[in-house]
């Protein structure tokens, strides 16, 4: 396969940035996303005049959420339910123009090329995303009874692998659904009641605190979301938060501060 | 945890919250009112009747308007505010953008809020003040009399017509969204959260749209 790739150059977070264009030649259908631009890089190195393109990536088995981009204005290109990494060629056509950009939010800052810097994420799960548990003696697994469904649904949400392919797709470039899984997954089970309300309150002040836009339902995250989480999570973090925020006695007696 | 959170209206669930409490409040009112006004096909005495009704009761009618603007003002507040928030959120606009869900309605939600702004003010200026009625006002003692000759000016007929158009397309949206943002969800009744939304926008922009034209087409005199 011979493709057209333009993708986005930015040495560093303050430069400018642009698109280049590159032709390249005998891909692949076989070949992975990633694999794809390695080729190219290597090209590029061999070349030696360019930098090669700086791009993320960690497992390249879907599970680490490490490698997002935008392929032709679609977090993780065009199959559903797919990371960059997990996505081949063969989704692809012999002579076909793909536009490579990173993530694009306040929330985000590009680190270089394609890569950006996530760590608004672990903010928000430092903020809140844990449980506390005694861990001197181990405890029996089966200790607490978990319903079926319960369980089922924390597992759903657990599914979340903080790509930010929600932000990315979001026309606000909000953080709802990521942080709809994370209050979800421990927020259904009964270890995570204990600190259900200030959990709640804790990580939404933090997601607001990075600069994330709100929630306006189009339903994009949902449907770029490469695990599948559903919409239904961010109605759960609204309920849990209205209910926190209001009726909760932690929000009466932690300190409420005014942005 | 850490010991700090935000105020309710600090935060982007919290201020959509206040407009989904305010948005139930208006889409009350816009339903009530509609139903109210198809008294006009039953003709002159049933529907100055209905005004004079409403009239005879101030108290009511003072603590409604005052609701009713209250959640105006609330609700453009929070929207103006959220939808600055949601566009400083990504200062970098994408080269090439695909989307994959949204509807028009639910892109136009900004919008279509400004246009009802707009009509709300001319609405109250031409039937309630009179202040743009064209020709005669003669009050709410002949509200049918206001309604027919203001509708028999294709041109305001017509403004009448784009807005409920518009009211159409924010209560689709808001109704099913308003639902999501006070966490009224659940699997078994999903699929109804949508049909309830479409149903009331249809019934309810209908509703307003056929008062014009039926003037315009004299079944209404
Ligand atoms: C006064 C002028 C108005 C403005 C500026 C305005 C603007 C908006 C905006 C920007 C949204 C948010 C859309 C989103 O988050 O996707 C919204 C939501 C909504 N609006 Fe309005 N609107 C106005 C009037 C009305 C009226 C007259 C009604 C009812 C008849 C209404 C009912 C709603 C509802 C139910 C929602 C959904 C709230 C939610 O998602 O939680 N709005 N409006
Ligand atoms: S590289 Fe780990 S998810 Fe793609």
């Amino acid at each position: 396969m011979n493709l057209t790739l333009h993708i986005w150059r930015q040495k560093k977070a303050t430069d400018k940035g642009g698109f280049a264009t590159y032709k390249l030649a005998g891909v692949s259908p076989d070949s992975s996303f990633l694999e794809m631009l390695d080729q190219l890089n290597e090209e590029i190195l061999a070349g030696g005049k360019d930098e090669p393109v700086a791009f993320d990536h960690d497992c390249r088995e879907g599970i680490c959420g490490a490698c997002g981009m935008v392929v032709n204005g679609v977090p993780h290109g065009p199959q559903e339910l797919t990371t960059t990494c997990q996505l081949h060629m063969r989704k692809f056509k012999d002579g076909d123009e793909l536009w490579l950009e990173p993530w694009r939010a306040a929330a985000f800052p590009v680190v270089r090329d394609l890569v950006v810097d996530r760590g608004a994420f672990d903010r928000i799960i430092q903020a809140g995303g844990y449980i506390s548990v005694n861990t001197a003696a181990p405890r029996d697994a089966n200790e607490i009874p978990v319903p079926k469904t319960d369980a089922d649904l924390s597992m759903d949400a657990a599914q979340c692998i903080g790509c930010g392919a929600c932000v990315a797709a979001c026309p606000n470039a909000s953080a709802m659904l990521f942080t709809a899984a994370k209050v979800t997954h421990l927020g259904v089970l009964p270890q995570g009641q204990a600190e259900r309300g200030p959990r709640v309150l804790a990580m939404v002040a933090q997601m607001e605190a990075e600069g994330f836009g709100g929630c306006t339902n189009h339903g994009e995250c949902e449907s770029a979301c490469p695990k599948g989480i559903k919409l239904e999570f961010i109605a759960r973090l609204n309920r849990d938060y209205l209910k926190a925020a209001i009726g909760g006695r932690e929000a009466a007696q932690q300190r409420t501060v005014r942005r | 945890m850490s010991g700090k959170t935000l105020a309710l209206r600090d935060t982007t669930i919290g201020k959509k919250a206040i407009m989904a409490v305010t948005g139930v409040i208006m889409v009350g009112f816009v339903t009530a009112h509609m139903i109210g006004n198809l008294q006009a096909y039953s003709g002159r005495e049933v529907f100055n009747a209905y005004a004079a009704f409403l009239h005879g009761l101030p108290g009511p009618l003072w603590a409604a308007r005052l609701v009713l603007l209250g959640s105006v003002i609330a609700h453009a507040w929070a929207a103006i505010s959220l939808v600055r928030q949601n566009r400083a959120a990504r200062p970098v606009r994408y080269q090439v953008k695909q989307t994959l869900a949204t509807t028009y309605a639910a892109k136009v939600m900004p919008l279509g809020g400004l246009i009802l702004l707009f009509f709300i003010v001319y609405h109250l200026l031409h039937f309630t003040t009179g202040h743009v009625a064209p020709g005669e006002f003669r009050g709410w003692q002949d509200a049918y009399h206001n309604f027919v000759t203001g509708f028999q000016v294709p041109a305001i007929a017509g403004v009448y017509v784009v807005a409920n158009i518009f009211l159409g397309l924010h209560l689709y949206h808001g109704v099913w969204s308003m639902l999501q943002t006070l966490g009224i969800n659940h699997p078994r009744y999903n699929h109804w959260r949508k049909r309830a939304a479409i149903g009331l926008a249809v019934v309810v922009a209908g509703g307003n749209i056929s008062f014009p034209i039926a003037v315009l087409a004299g079944v209404i005199k």
